[in-house]
């Protein structure tokens, strides 16, 4: 659905991308991953025709994105970071005026206008002028707005920022029930939200993409894996000499409160050591109120890799 | 077809729901009853060989007000889309460049046509009061109000330039407010340069939209004008167009 091959755009001054290299298959939600200033919108930009590319090409659905621009568009639904409406229009209006750029005809602009105001929860607010509405009910506007024409592929550019927890939800969920029917890319540095939606995961630091995989193997893939949390009564015992005898174990830090000390501890990738940490503690006598595993998240790997160098 | 009648449709309405329109049509039909006023004062003075009409379009607070109008009118017209952003969804969608560009200016231009529209009750009012008529021949009625328009047209694909060149929309105000004096003054060089040759000076007349004005405003509609203003609107629009893809051009 969307290609894109050794992608660079300079500004003068400094490089947003450089050589960017991807593809997003038919059905696939993908969600580009990164920091502030890395080349997320900038990518998206290009992909939707907004600016052009210093070097390298793009297409979407087979068309490249330069030289056939027009037929690009026509197959992309693309929502721009902030979401910039007309702020003087109402709600149904401004859709209507928006299926008929993309080129729907009268009767069924009506219908999909109708749709989409249902599928994006719209109905309350369906006259309403643009300009009273809240974040959150701008934002489905906007997602709306691009999904109206029924295009194969949606760019949306952090579609959830400056929501709720509510609306973060909401729109989740419904980004979800989207992939079902279409491809879609879109971008955030909302963690969690992009580990529950995506099947693959870009994350793009400094212009470069720095890996590219579904989100339980980029966590599989992180060097060090969360670690392991006890918490034991040890007694007289030094209970870090002890733990350190275990060999799967890498380090281990201890914080005392009162008898209770509870040991965080990294142990190599892969590996489980709590069977051997708990046959310790029985061995020692140690009573233990809490073995638990502490598993990487997505923001381990996001950390890890955008400040691999740092 | 449809998406350029959707984008004029758009534009007309933008310009509508703005307060400012309201305020800047208050204020037009306001000066255009000041100046009815004071041309028909002008014919009370004494006998006259000018019309009506003739003495209407040829004050000076017509033409001042005309030049401050039109930037005032098209400075929000591309300037407004990339201060808000708009213009990402627009240029977004699959429409056309010279698509956007032709339906700002015809929006702007219909906008300053329904503005004039009212003024021509002053004119009937004239005839049914006075018994006098207004104009010397049916033309001049013609006359005026086509070069109003074709002035109008002219100067606002002025303005539809200088708003495409910035994101600032006082700088376009500014920019078409200059452009269009310079445009309008240009007739007026031969008070200021000495030794200008009579050939230059005639030469220079034809570019003057005071003459045109006068010409026109007595029932005699000359064709060379009127190729003048629908040529360099061509011209205008043209590089409004370049200038509006040149953001393509910026790898």
């Amino acid at each position: 659905m969307i290609k894109v091959e050794h992608l660079t755009k300079k500004y003068p001054g400094h490089t947003a991308i450089r050589d960017l290299s991807f593809e997003v298959g038919k059905g696939e939600i993908v969600g580009f991953l990164g920091p502030n200033g890395a080349g997320k919108s900038t990518t998206m930009r290009i992909l939707s025709s907004f600016m052009p590319a210093t070097s390298g090409s793009a297409s979407i659905a087979g068309y490249n994105v330069f030289t056939q621009s027009r037929e690009a568009r026509t197959h992309l639904g693309y929502m721009p970071e902030n979401v910039p409406l007309y702020m003087d229009m109402r709600v149904n209006e401004y859709l209507s005026y928006r299926a008929a750029l993309k080129g729907l005809g009268s009767r069924r602009a009506k219908e999909r206008v109708g749709d989409v105001i249902e599928l994006c929860s719209l109905n309350e607010m369906e006259k309403r002028i643009i300009g009273t509405l809240s974040k959150g009910y701008r934002q489905r506007v906007g997602l709306a707005d691009a999904l109206v024409h029924d295009p194969d592929l949606l760019i949306l550019d952090e579609p959830t920022s400056g929501l709720d927890p509510n609306q973060i939800r909401q729109v989740r969920e419904l980004i979800k029930n989207l992939g079902k029917r279409h491809t879609i890319l879109l971008s955030s540095h909302i963690l969690p939200e992009v580990e529950a939606t995506c099947s693959r995961i870009i994350i793009i630091n400094k212009g470069r993409i720095e890996a590219s995989d579904t989100p339980e193997n980029l966590v599989k893939q992180l060097r060090t894996s969360g670690g392991i949390r006890l918490e034991a009564k040890t007694g007289t015992d030094s209970g870090i000499e002890q733990l350190q005898r275990i060999t799967s174990i890498r380090d281990v830090s201890q914080t005392t409160d009162g008898e209770w000390t509870t040991f965080l501890l990294r142990i190599e990738a892969g590996m489980d050591a709590r069977e051997e940490i708990f046959r310790l503690c029985v061995e020692r006598g140690w009573a233990v109120r809490e073995l638990a595993n502490q598993r990487a998240t997505l923001e381990d790997v996001f950390v890890e890799l955008t400040h691999a160098d740092a | 077809m449809r998406k350029f009648f959707a984008l004029l449709g758009r534009e007309l309405k933008s310009y509508f729901y703005s307060p400012i329109a309201w305020v800047v049509m208050f204020f037009f039909l306001f000066l255009t009853g000041f100046m009815f006023y004071s041309a028909v004062k002008f014919l009370t003075l004494g006998p006259t060989q000018v019309t009506l009409m003739e003495a209407f379009f040829n004050q000076v607070p017509f033409w001042f007000g005309f030049i401050l109008l039109i930037p005032l009118i098209t400075m929000r017209t591309f300037s407004e889309e990339w201060k808000m952003g708009t213009i990402e969804t627009l240029m977004t969608a699959p429409v056309r460049d010279w698509q956007v560009v032709l339906t700002k200016f015809l929006g702007a231009f219909i906008f300053y046509i329904v503005l004039w529209i009212p003024t021509t009750i002053y004119f009937r009012i004239f005839t049914m009061i006075s018994n006098a008529p207004a104009v010397r021949s049916d033309g001049a009625y013609y006359g005026s109000y086509l070069m109003i328009f074709l002035i109008g047209m002219f100067y606002i694909s002025v303005g539809c330039l200088a708003s495409a060149l910035t994101r600032n929309q006082i700088v376009a105000g500014v920019i078409s407010m200059c452009s269009i004096m310079c445009l309008f003054f240009f007739a007026w060089i031969s008070f200021f340069v000495l030794n200008v040759s009579p050939v230059l000076s005639e030469f220079i007349g034809y570019f003057s939209a005071i003459d045109h004005m006068a010409t026109f405003s007595k029932g005699l509609l000359d064709t060379r004008p009127i190729v003048y203003y629908v040529s360099m609107t061509a011209l205008v629009l043209y590089l409004t167009l370049q200038v509006f893809q040149s953001r393509k051009w910026k790898v």
